[in-house]
């Protein structure tokens, strides 16, 4: 197995550049579903103790929704998008049409549609990832969560856990125009994954 | 003012009155708490895993219930607790995403639940309360001034185990 800890920098590389493609890709559909232009910065890829990983998103005990999804295939890994509560109400707000600050918590419906945009962001990051590695990837259905960022990561992270004490991070920053509407991104593949992206993309 | 130490994921910390340990947003993961009441000394250990038999040797020990809990033990009994008044209180443990097909790691949360209890009753830890369970996460305090255990949540409100 690949050690993790030893991913040369052309390798870190590669992943960053499928990470700003397929991010690309998912910002492109996000701005087209609500119609507002999107940025995106360039990816973060690292290696993070499992421990430190809430602190990338605000520390553990911030407030944030969290959609979810498990990837089956060649390399399984997890996708996360974390949204700050604020964020995610006011997303809400701009996909069901109503006035900026109505959302104050979530029904069904606003779950469904937040995790639909999850679904959407998925996709087309993992097109992405499709045509860089020919490693096809499905996606699960979503599943979200309302929460502590630190509990809502411990779903990714007990697995990592049980392989070592280190995640492979590609992380993506989305920024609406108006600020309204920042989320992070998340691209964690298992630790078994990591050699077979690594050999996929075929870079030394 | 007293102190607030804080314990990180995967991490323990011991201390004495008038300290208190504190780990934000346990989602599955647990936090187990050593108290003795009269000396006035504890600890807090975050563990992620119910296990280390799957573990690599440079895996951090406290990571795991298993061999976390001997770790801290240790460290409090060097504190000065007696290892006969020593009592613990647990709590996390939820499942935060609910699987229609739940794979074994959906369900870590239990599983540390169950490891935690079993290895308390190994080590012969009375076991006095726990707030486990549940799709929701929890930041968790021991005050070893009275050795009280706080559970915090976003929507369920707070408790005093």
């Amino acid at each position: 197995m690949t050690d993790e800890l030893n991913l040369s920098a052309n390798q870190l590389d590669a992943l960053r550049e499928i990470g700003n493609v397929g991010a690309g890709n998912s910002a492109t559909a996000l701005s087209q579903v609500i119609n507002r232009r999107i940025d995106m910065n360039v990816p973060k890829v690292a290696m993070v103790p499992l421990e430190a990983v809430p602190d990338l998103v605000g520390g553990p005990d911030a407030v944030v929704v969290g959609i979810f999804l498990r990837v089956y295939g060649k390399a399984p890994s997890n996708i996360l998008f974390l949204l700050p509560q604020k964020s995610a109400f006011y997303l809400v707000d701009i996909l069901m049409g109503k006035p900026h600050g109505q959302t104050r918590k979530l029904d069904a419906m606003d779950e469904s549609a937040l995790m639909e945009i999850g679904n959407i962001l998925s996709g087309a990051y993992l097109n992405a990832f499709f045509t860089f590695t020919k490693i096809t990837m499905l996606p699960s259905i979503p599943a979200l969560a309302m929460d502590m960022a630190g509990a809502i990561l411990n779903v990714v992270l007990a697995q990592l856990g049980q392989m070592g004490d280190q995640a492979l991070v590609i992380e993506t920053e989305f920024l609406s125009e108006d600020d309204g509407i920042n989320g992070q991104f998340f691209l964690v593949p298992d630790p078994g994954s990591l050699e077979t992206i690594i050999n996929a993309v075929g870079v030394e | 003012m007293a102190d607030l130490i804080r314990v990180g994921m995967a991490d323990y910390k011991v201390g004495r009155a008038p300290s208190t340990l504190i780990s934000y947003g346990l989602g599955s993961c647990i936090g187990i708490s050593l108290y003795d009441t009269q000396a006035k000394v504890g600890g807090l250990l975050h563990i992620m895993l119910p296990d280390s038999t799957q573990a690599r040797p440079t895996d951090n020990p406290a990571k795991f219930a298993d061999t976390g809990l001997p770790l801290m033990l240790k460290d409090v009994l060097e504190l000065g607790a007696s290892r006969t008044r020593l009592v613990a209180k647990i709590a996390g443990g939820a499942q935060m995403f609910a699987f229609a097909n739940a794979t074994d790691i959906m369900r870590v949360g239990a599983r540390n639940a169950e490891a935690a209890k079993k290895i308390l009753k190994e080590m012969n830890i009375r076991l006095l309360a726990e707030d486990t369970g549940g799709n929701y996460g929890r930041t968790v305090q021991i005050n070893l001034n009275d050795g009280v255990y706080k559970v915090k949540t976003i929507d369920k409100g707070e408790k005093e185990i």
